[in-house]
């Protein structure tokens, strides 16, 4: 019962909001999104004590089979728990922000909240699929209406690319619902227990990954991501590179490695070579970038890009470091845009060659994107070390060259970010940086979450590890090729 | 059958009643009881009639819940059609009474095309749907495009009926019996005459349903009749063709060995539409003529019930009718309240009103496909109908292509209404509560479809 309320709470609470006016609705919204992520922490606890209660199967369309089932494993209770602390930071770091038509932002916003759980959440495919759209249409409508110059065509790219992929995907789901045997059925269970022929297997696993792969999005398919993340209002670029990138990693883990693991054999390589193209690819781009969003923008690419190669690996090791880093790195990148977002708040400005000086103006803002920026080079002690280990521990189990090509990512991360901080906040401040002031009381208090986290699970992983070693054992165990 | 003696009569009622009521509100009132009737008369029958067939009228007609079921769900959109645009039905012109007597002739027709049993009765009901919109697209007298509307779909009409005839003819020569069940075209090899006769029958229908290549009428047409028309004709009609085409084939045709004889005919028809339908549609600067080439693509997605032929795609094409209709209706009551009808003229509507900027999101992701409205779990089920057959995987990937191309030309409006600024003119006096709170329920209708589609297909 308390699955469903991940979604009920933000869908009812959403919808309520978009009735209530200017600030009333901004601390209805904090409100929910406090009640959410609390329900999401006792989800996550729940797991680790009774997780056979956190299921829910109830029908839905019964000529076809389709059914309301919910259910949480280590991966989704994290990837909820992310989910909710993604938006009380996020509206934390945007308290005092006015926005135009302001219920309609945060209506919208937690609409794409109770999208998110929902994939998250769901074992039917049919009730996936629903969620998977849902997700994307507020979404649409955020970056469109509150988005920068150029807004409407990048997010019609963003919104045209997803939706092709989703359909692919539907039409996957339809054949693999045609093939369980009896009446059919759209569970997970039944999927998950077909016996596919490998050249079935090698066709469905496009028709699923395409959509998986433009979410996440790997190379050749992420063109459309740097746009969208410069143009989308900082809000939603962080619930974006935050949590919904993940969702493509999440139905790799979710619906092509137990469902097609003769496929995931057949192209597993080839999408790995895809991706640590895609690795050196993005990071080299990110070192000549002049925009603070678009550096960002491709380190995600390619940190993505990392946990996809290694998702394919199908090493413990790397798999378990796969599952944390994508909590990891939802963490370090929403930090990493608090820090932008309030540096254009104060300055109006993302370009690096405008900036300078910030440490001495401002010396929390600096601290806080130190630290944050040191998580997402992977640093020890910091979160993005532990993940990122593991998965390089992992990919160099199955191929040495493969991680000699990725690990170059380690270096040509530190030369961007670096270089970056020493010009945004070394230096001399010039005109524009010397009027900056410091954080106010909530930016510091929303970087004071994460860099909290981010240094708590550098340091001690475990509970976390924990959580989450349940799902990569049956993950293994369920891809054993015969 | 209720249905067929109530709106037949309803028809005549009013014609008549033309000549002695003169206020366009009280006749509009008596029609809108009218469909009322008919469809509380319809939902008494649906006790008498189950799942196999009954045969009524010495097999001229053969009534099953299926064909009760989708006649309901055709007045339930004709009562949200006269609700939301009886007005604009009512002011084309003088003739009141004959405009809505018209639509009931249609209605008529329409019932005889979701329960005919002999091929006479399927020839007789796509003539009556037929001849009323004739006239209908060329009741805007003072309009010159509306007479060549009028005159065009008359030309192509009368001549695609002849081909129906030619078929049904050549069918009757090579198996002796008009009756679709007694047929019985399988089990011996197919000769050249009873081939020609379906080929001939299955173009006549797609042009009647306006598939490629058969659609080149549409567009004039739909863009030339008075727009109030062309939302009936494009919604109601055309899914009224598509029971008849879909009963056809399904029940005469349908067999293995016949249907391997037609399939690719029809497969590439479908292929064709949707591909000329969406990629026309991008090019559209009217909003009225979107959505007449929208029709062609959705008649696309309507085929696939046709082709697939389980019994997912019977209840597909129910789900479909429902989606499509309600949908259309509804964008094209929001576009009669519009002064200009090209994008530009939608543009600052969420800001003059929001109200109606957000039902009209609703009907375009409904015809989209996204989830949550009934627009989705319709195409889910043509297309998995399809699926379910085998051997058309790639047409499906074709039409999720297509669908991710749709949704190009059904954004644009809502760019226009939401994102561009721009002071629309619309007619306000028109926009009153009551229209507002049937196009609120109408929306509502929409997403509940989407979420529970059993309140549909509980009832076969």
């Amino acid at each position: 019962m308390i699955t469903v309320l991940l979604i009920l709470v933000p869908l009812v609470t959403g919808l309520i909001t978009f009735l209530l006016k200017g600030k009333t609705a901004r601390a209805w919204a904090f409100i929910s999104a406090i009640v959410t992520l609390v329900i999401s922490i006792g989800c996550a606890l729940t797991y680790q004590s009774n997780p056979a209660s956190l299921t829910i199967d109830v029908p839905w369309i019964t000529q076809l089979g389709a059914n309301f089932h919910f259910g949480l494993d280590g991966i989704a209770s994290v990837m909820c728990l992310l989910t909710g602390i993604s938006y009380v930071v996020t509206f934390l770091s945007c308290w005092k922000h006015e926005f135009k038509k302001e219920q309609q932002f945060y209506g919208l916003m937690l609409l794409m909240q109770a999208g998110l759980m929902g994939v998250f959440a769901s074992f039917d495919a049919l009730l996936f699929y629903v969620f998977w759209e849902l997700v994307i249409i507020p979404a649409y409508f955020l970056c469109s209406i509150w988005g920068g110059k150029r807004r409407i065509e990048v997010t019609f790219k963003f919104f045209v690319y997803t939706f092709f992929g989703s359909l692919l995907m539907l039409v996957g789901i339809m054949y693999l619902y045609f093939q369980t045997p009896g009446t059919h059925s759209f569970s997970w269970e039944a999927f998950k227990s077909l016996h596919l022929s490998s050249g079935q297997q090698s066709g469905l696993f496009w028709l699923f990954f395409i959509a998986f792969a433009i979410k996440m999005p790997l190379f050749p398919f992420h063109t459309w991501q740097p746009d969208t993340y410069e143009t989308a209002p900082t809000p939603v670029t962080m619930i974006l590179s935050a949590v919904m990138v993940k969702m493509g990693l999440f139905g790799v883990i979710r619906w092509i490695l137990p469902v097609l693991p003769a496929g995931v054999a057949f192209w597993g390589h080839f999408v790995m070579i895809l991706a640590v193209i895609g690795i050196v690819y993005a990071s080299c781009l990110a070192i000549v970038q002049t925009d603070l969003k678009r550096l960002f923008a491709y380190s995600s690419i390619a940190h993505m890009g990392l946990m996809c190669a290694v998702v394919f690996s199908e090493t413990e090791v790397g798999m378990q470091g796969v599952l944390i880093q994508m909590f990891n790195h939802g963490i370090i990148i929403l930090g990493l845009w608090v820090v932008v977002e309030a540096i254009e708040q104060k300055l109006g400005t993302r370009d690096i060659r405008e900036l300078g000086g910030l440490a001495i103006k401002s010396p929390k803002l600096a601290i806080a994107f130190l630290l944050v920026c040191l998580g997402n080079i992977a640093l020890p002690l910091t979160s993005g070390f532990v993940g990122e280990f593991m998965m390089f521990a992992g990919l160099l189990q199955y191929s040495v060259w493969m991680m000699v090509v990725a690990g170059l990512a380690i270096i040509l991360v530190a030369i961007y970010i670096l270089r970056m901080l020493q010009k945004v906040i070394f230096g001399n401040f010039n005109e524009l940086t010397e009027k900056i002031v410091d954080l106010k009381v909530y930016e510091w208090l929303a970087l004071a979450v994460i860099v909290g986290l981010i240094f708590a699970i550098g340091i001690y992983p475990k509970p976390m590890l924990d959580i989450l070693h349940h799902t990569t054992q049956s993950l293994l165990a369920m891809n054993m090729v015969p | 059958m209720n249905a067929l003696i109530s709106t037949a009569v309803f028809g005549i009622f009013l014609m008549i009643s033309g000549l002695f009521i003169k206020s366009k509100q009280a006749i509009r009132i008596l029609a809108i009881s009218g469909v009322v009737a008919a469809f509380v008369l319809n939902i008494i029958d649906f006790r008498q009639y189950g799942a196999s067939a009954t045969e009524l009228f010495h097999g001229m007609l053969s009534v099953t819940n299926f064909g009760l079921l989708f006649i309901e769900i055709i007045l339930g959109c004709v009562l949200v059609y006269f609700l939301l645009s009886g007005k604009d039905l009512a002011n084309i012109g003088h003739y009141t009474g004959e405009y809505f007597a018209l639509i009931f002739f249609i209605l008529c027709g329409v019932v005889l095309a979701a329960t005919y049993g002999n091929m006479l009765m399927l020839f007789l009901s796509i003539e009556i749907m037929s001849i009323p919109q004739y006239i209908l697209a060329g009741s805007d007298k003072h309009n010159l495009k509306s007479h060549e509307a009028s005159l065009k779909y008359f030309l192509m009409g009368a001549f695609s009926t002849g081909f129906l005839l030619m078929g049904i003819a050549l069918l009757y020569g090579a198996t002796g019996s008009f009756d679709i069940t007694t047929m019985n075209l399988a089990g011996r090899p197919i000769d050249a005459m009873a081939l020609a006769g379906i080929i001939l029958i299955a173009f006549a229908l797609a042009f009647k349903v306006s598939a490629a290549p058969f659609h080149f009428w549409t567009p004039d047409v739909y863009d030339g009749a008075p727009t109030v028309v062309t939302s009936f004709i494009s919604t109601i009609v055309k899914v009224g063709g598509f029971v008849a085409f879909i009963r056809l084939f399904h029940i005469a045709f349908g067999s293995p060995d016949v249907d391997k004889h037609w399939l690719l005919v029809l497969s590439i028809i479908t292929a064709a539409t949707l591909i000329i339908g969406n990629v026309t549609a991008v090019f559209q600067q009217s909003v009225k003529r979107m959505l007449a080439y929208s029709s062609i693509s959705q008649a696309g997605f309507m085929l696939f019930a046709v082709i697939a032929m389980n019994v997912l795609s019977w209840q597909g094409i129910l789900l479909y009718a429902a989606a499509y209709s309600l949908a259309t209706i509804g964008c094209f009551a929001i576009l009669m309240k519009m002064k200009d009808y090209t994008y530009d003229g939608y543009n600052g509507l969420a800001q003059k009103q929001p109200l109606l900027a957000l039902m009209n999101t609703i009907f375009l992701f409904s015809l989209v496909g996204i989830p949550a409205t009934a627009g989705f779990l319709a195409k889910y089920f043509v297309l998995s109908a399809a699926v379910e057959k085998g051997g058309l995987l790639w047409l499906v990937i074709l039409a999720v292509c297509c669908a991710a191309i749709s949704a190009f030309y059904y954004f644009r409006l809502i760019w226009a209404m939401y994102f561009k600024a721009g002071d629309c003119q619309v007619e306000e006096h028109a926009i009153t509560p009551a229209f507002k709170s049937v196009l609120a329920l109408t929306a509502l209708l929409v997403i509940i479809l989407g979420v529970w589609p059993g309140l549909i297909l509980a009832w076969i």
